[in-house]
């Protein structure tokens, strides 16, 4: 009984924060109809100087609040310089289907080495801002920690914040309107270039929390060549797609799917399979019902 | 006040799609612009409203170039296009739609002015302002576009095949209102038709095009009984 | 000659002579060219399979990495268990890495650019790593896999280095001779044509599908082969010797190479080679920190991947045609 309780709570957080990543990729395809592989590179840039922040102000919480404005400057500068220019050069022919792959790509692999070279070498160890031992509930250390309710809490938090901005506000408007059709939203008078910043900005912000709370609770050591973002990549990425990659609610439903179904398989398969599944569900996902569980309309696939 | 286009030219890669057309039309005055498949007539509106990028020529309007600029500039300078195809945007609301063309006005008093006008222009539009706008028939979404392109406080409508896929009596409604809305609030309209009658039967001037370059231009009433015009576009 | 050339029989002509030189070639430079040499020949094959796929049938991957893991451990695990002969290990990677493509390639014909690229990225990230869970393939420290001295027929001073070179260069000779063949063949219009219009191509006829999935078993297939030659000349094939890295540097060399020809393929594979040496070189100038070693050739390899994307999207060879089509039709003129 224990053991199952423990099962849901591992996956529940650790499904919050693939959901956190999905988010991030979401938000970037919905606004720009790229899947945004440099999002871990940006993601570990900014959980760097988040743990920069740490240092100085030694309080996590600023810390992560700046770092995600760090990445949400990021995000904005790579679309507008560098995103920019790739469309304009390479926007047509026959590698333009391509073309913003390999460059979200090639600047992962650029993040990464930079980092490798200014602060490669090193350990880096973020600690857990709160305890994270888990609640004793009847005798029974459970597999949820304070620092686990924060990682929770802040992750709905950021997705009602993003969801209201998307469904209340003028700008929410705009940006579902870029997102949606890009040549009508500039027809209403909408900067759709500029929206669609703001949509990689977002995911910046959103990739950097993700970044700054998933080390901690994971092995709290960070290195630019580390595994773990690879891996909080493509998790991301999975479910992004479970969740159909354009919704919000998407996102999170994925992200907790994958994060459910990984856990129960570790505790009561192996964990030698846990990417295996990860994998098959990617692929089952993407064969049977390519809209996503939380896709409505269909049809919308690049 | 008057639009004046001179020596517009637009290439597709390697086609001229536009080729050095001239020709002015005055304020408040609607233009309808005929000819067949290929003439070139989406293509001058998109490069009028910035969709498309002119490769020379120039189209001055209350002295601004229109050309060259961006469509979102455009809008602000009071230049509003109807695409082609009822240029809505359909997983948003009706009322989404409308409050997108009056997003950039940033004054919100204004924008619900403009919308109670529009609504009593269309008054269907307002028993569906929370339903997305996939669920309307194609009449209301051909008012629902024109609607959006009203509240972004036009002076010149661009408009690109209205009655596209609308049943008779549903264009000749739209038309009907087009006309009206026109002469209330003093726009300078541009409208181009497959529906050559029902178009210059509303329309001040016509401009005939064909394969790029204007074959006619002249008051719509004499268009109308051009022998020429009659046997090439009206079909009898 | 022209005619000549674009002949069956001038290809393989073609492709004797180029052996023959680099025959003469290798009994001329150092040991490290040698061996640099066989590194060249791996990637050459590599980099032609990835662009078979991409450039030729419009699919991408980010994935080649795990295709070649697949080909590696199917070498050592043949040569290994059966003591099979080298070119017997050879043709065991490609035909196991070509039946793993052809069942990726089922799944991957029906997905498009984004999801396809993001699946095989999954894939590249996590099958190395599964290496380490089952005890067959070795763990974290893999599985030898070593060909032998070479044959004591080739005299006492053939080195094994020289030995390695020979094996891959033939190997790459081969694939890339059979490669160019079947590209010129009914296959390779039906995957042009299904890169440049699916839906044209699919009014044609053509099974759009089922012309996917044979790109991509093809293209794993010579994955496969690369992945073995990797093994080959590091005598050992572990989850470390196809990391993410590896992927990323397949797809470099693709796009220097211009993923919509063959013709650059030597581009990417040769520049691939250098950029240790050339990192090296920088970094005993300027600074000696062990950091600076390890990360300069990602560095640069990254640098340069985005600078080709943005400067000449389609490749240096696609670029030089254009520019020479263009002056010949402004001469015309």
């Amino acid at each position: 009984m224990y053991q199952l309780i423990n099962t849901v709570l591992i996956g529940i957080t650790s499904g919050a924060i693939y959901s956190l990543m999905a988010i991030a990729l979401v938000l970037v395809w919905r606004s720009a109809r790229v899947v945004n592989f440099a999002q871990a590179g940006q993601a570990l840039l900014s959980t760097y100087i988040g743990y920069e922040f740490i240092q100085k102000f030694h309080s996590f919480w600023v810390a992560l609040f700046l770092s995600m404005l760090v990445g949400a400057a990021v995000g904005a500068i790579i679309d507008s310089s560098f995103m920019r220019i790739l469309f304009r050069r390479a926007g047509h022919g026959p590698i333009a289907n391509v073309a913003p792959i390999i460059a979200t790509l090639g600047l992962l692999g650029l993040i990464r080495a930079l980092l490798g070279l200014v602060v490669g070498g090193k350990d880096v160890r973020i600690n857990p801002p709160v305890s994270n031992v888990g609640y004793t509930v009847a005798g029974h250390t459970m597999a949820f920690s304070p620092l686990q309710l924060v990682i929770v809490i802040s992750v709905l938090l950021l997705m009602l914040v993003l969801s209201l901005i998307f469904q209340r506000t003028n700008v929410g408007l705009a940006l579902r309107a870029s997102a949606y059709s890009p040549e009508i939203a500039r027809l209403a008078g909408v900067r759709v270039d500029g929206m669609r910043t703001l949509g990689w900005a977002l995911a910046g912000a959103a990739g950097a929390a993700a970044g700054l709370l998933q080390t901690p609770n994971g092995t709290g050591v960070l290195s630019p060549d580390s595994l773990e973002f690879s891996l909080l990549l493509v998790f991301g990425f999975i479910a992004a797609v479970i969740g159909g990659l354009e919704s919000l609610v998407g996102a999170v439903v994925g992200g907790m799917v994958l994060g459910l179904v990984l856990a129960f398989v570790l505790t009561y398969v192996s964990g030698s399979v846990v990417f295996i599944t990860a994998f098959g569900l990617l692929i089952a996902v993407l064969l049977v019902k390519p809209t996503g569980l939380v896709g409505k309309r269909g049809g919308r696939r690049a | 006040m008057t639009l004046v286009v001179s020596d517009l030219s637009v290439d597709h890669g390697a086609i001229r799609a536009i080729d050095a057309i001239s020709f002015r039309i005055e304020e408040g005055q609607m233009a309808a612009v005929i000819g067949a498949n290929g003439a070139g007539k989406t293509t001058l509106l998109r490069a009028l409203s910035g969709l498309t990028h002119a490769s020379a020529g120039s189209a001055t309007w209350h002295g601004h170039e229109l050309l060259y600029s961006k469509a979102e500039k455009l809008v602000r300078l009071g230049v509003s296009h109807v695409a082609e195809g009822k240029s809505v945007i359909p997983e948003l609301t009706v009322g989404e739609n409308l409050l997108l063309g009056s997003l950039w006005r940033r004054n919100a008093e204004e924008a619900r002015a403009t919308q109670e006008k529009v609504l009593e222009t269309f008054p269907r539009l307002s028993e569906r302002l929370s339903q997305p706008a996939d669920t309307l028939s194609g009449g209301e979404r051909a008012m629902l576009s024109i609607g959006r392109a009203l509240m972004s406080k036009p002076q010149m409508l661009l408009m690109d095949e209205p009655s596209l896929g609308l049943a008779p009596l549903i264009v000749e409604q739209i038309f009907q209102s087009i006309r009206e809305l026109s002469k209330l609030m003093g726009l300078t309209v541009i409208l181009v038709e497959q529906n050559a009658m029902s178009a210059l039967k509303i329309a001040d001037v016509g401009i005939v095009l064909n394969l790029g370059r204007i074959v006619a231009m002249n008051s719509a009433q004499q268009l109308i009984f051009d022998p020429l015009v009659r046997a090439a576009y009206l079909g009898y | 000659m022209r005619k000549f050339a674009g002949s069956y029989f001038g290809r393989l002509t073609f492709f004797i002579l180029f052996g023959f030189v680099l025959f003469l070639a290798s009994n001329r430079v150092d040991e490290l060219r040698v061996y640099q040499g066989a590194s060249v020949a791996m990637y050459v094959v590599a980099i032609a399979s990835l662009i078979l796929l991409t450039g030729y049938s419009g699919q991408v991957s980010l994935g080649h990495g795990a295709l070649m893991a697949i080909g590696g451990y199917a070498a050592a695990l043949s040569r290994n268990h059966w003591g099979a002969p080298f070119w017997l290990c050879f043709v065991v990677a490609i035909v196991a890495t070509a039946l793993a493509g052809s069942v990726l390639g089922t799944a991957a014909a029906r997905l498009s650019g984004p999801y396809l690229a993001g699946s095989t990225l999954a894939l590249a990230v996590g099958l190395p790593s599964i290496a380490n869970q089952f005890h067959i393939l070795g763990g974290e420290q893999g599985l030898l896999f070593d060909i032998g001295a070479p044959p004591a027929a080739l005299g006492a001073d053939f080195t094994e280095y020289k030995w390695l070179f020979w094996i891959s260069a033939v190997a790459a000779l081969i694939a890339m001779w059979w490669l160019q063949n079947i590209l010129r063949s009914r296959f390779g219009r039906t995957w042009r044509a299904v890169r440049s219009n699916e839906v044209a191509a699919q009014l044609a006829g053509i099974h759009v599908g089922k012309s996917k999935t044979l790109a991509f078993t093809v293209s794993s297939g010579l994955a496969g082969l690369a992945g073995a030659m990797l093994a080959m000349t590091i005598s050992t094939v572990s989850p470390s010797a196809f990391p993410l890295t590896l992927s990323f540097a397949v797809l470099t060399g693709a796009v220097l190479s211009g993923v919509t020809t063959l013709s650059g393929v030597m581009i990417g594979a040769l520049i691939l080679v250098a950029t240790p040496d050339i990192a090296d070189a920088i970094s005993s100038r300027f600074a000696s920190s062990e950091n600076v070693t390890t990360n300069l050739p990602g560095l640069l390899v990254s640098a340069l991947l985005i600078l080709v994307v943005m400067l000449v999207p389609n490749g240096p060879v696609e670029q030089m045609r254009t520019l020479r089509n263009r002056k010949r039709a402004k001469a015309l003129r």
